[in-house]
């Protein structure tokens, strides 16, 4: 692989930004966040939060999509956790999400609008709540 | 699952920023058989009763998780360090920042895998906040040497939460390890 320079990136970016634009204008509704604590990162969330971003992409709803990192949700004992908020449907945290699951939930949760059962977690833990 | 080099470092960019860093320089040599990793910030800093404390795993400032009764980031470093006869040095001044060195024997059994560079810096650049990351890398058997900035890739793909940016941030990393 040949060293990329900005400006070719620049310009890769440009390019499929152009498909884009068309579609913003809906706004980005649907939030994904990865759990990214020493508790996460031990248990593979930086794969999780790869397999996400490349779902999202393969499905081209980057649009509407905004995936962000956060520190520990509360939940050690089930990391990898991913927190997916979409409209008219319940904020879900998802727990033991490997990559093929992160997978799993971007097009069942994302794309069907359907929840994936066997990873639904409860709400962090006391201590983020109450704060 | 055993940790990284970029796990440890992961951590310990979080803890910059979570210090209110809007500076942060991060660098990751390798030459002379030594893989020598910095981390400085211009956080808030820690006053010298806190720097005594860093390395017990049952403490943590309370300020992210109030109730929460452990910081893991700097005890796994030292860990890691003292299994395999690195260098490990930690500074910092209240209201100035924070050093944090470490030092590991790269032919060492112990020495934790590097892990993965690129993941390391995309990860690294996506949290959310208005800090500067700087990453100064190089490997002196490889012939490389290049550095990173977040502002520089942010004004080039716009926001760092959007997946086609995110995939495109990827290949330009990886691009810099080849």
């Amino acid at each position: 692989m040949a060293k990329m320079t900005l400006d070719q990136l620049r310009k890769l970016r440009e390019e499929t930004k152009g498909e884009m634009t068309r579609r913003e204008t809906e706004g980005k509704e649907i939030q994904v966040i990865v759990g990214m604590g020493t508790c996460g990162i031990a248990a593979g969330a930086k794969d999780a939060f790869e397999a996400i971003v490349k779902a999202v992409d393969e499905h081209k709803i980057t649009a509407n999509v905004v995936i962000r990192q956060t520190g520990c949700m509360g939940l050690c004992h089930v990391e990898p956790t991913v927190e997916v908020i979409v409209p008219g449907m319940p904020a879900t945290i998802y727990g033991k999400v490997d990559a093929a699951i992160a997978a799993d939930i971007v097009r069942k949760h994302l794309v069907d609008r359907k929840l994936v059962s066997g990873h639904i977690y409860d709400r962090p833990a006391i201590d983020i709540v109450n704060k | 699952m055993h940790y990284t080099v970029c796990d440890f470092l992961l951590d310990l960019v979080q803890n910059s920023i979570e210090a209110a860093a809007n500076r942060i320089q991060l660098s990751i040599i390798e030459e002379d058989g030594q893989l020598r990793l910095t981390i400085e910030d211009n956080g808030k800093g820690m006053d010298e009763t806190t720097l005594q404390r860093v390395q017990d795993p049952f403490f943590t400032d309370g300020i992210k998780h109030r109730r929460r009764k452990v910081g893991l980031g700097i005890p796994f470093v030292v860990q890691a360090v003292e299994q395999t006869g690195g260098d490990f040095t930690l500074s910092s001044q209240t209201g100035k920042g924070t050093i944090l060195s470490f030092t590991f024997p790269a032919g060492h059994l112990d020495t934790p895998p590097l892990g993965d560079l690129p993941g390391l810096f995309l990860s690294a650049f996506c949290f959310d906040g208005d800090y500067e990351l700087i990453i100064r890398r190089r490997n002196q058997e490889r012939e490389l040497d290049y550095s990173l900035s977040r502002s520089e890739l942010h004004a080039v793909l716009g926001d760092f939460t959007d997946a086609g940016a995110l995939v495109l941030a990827r290949q330009y990393l990886e691009s810099q390890e080849a």
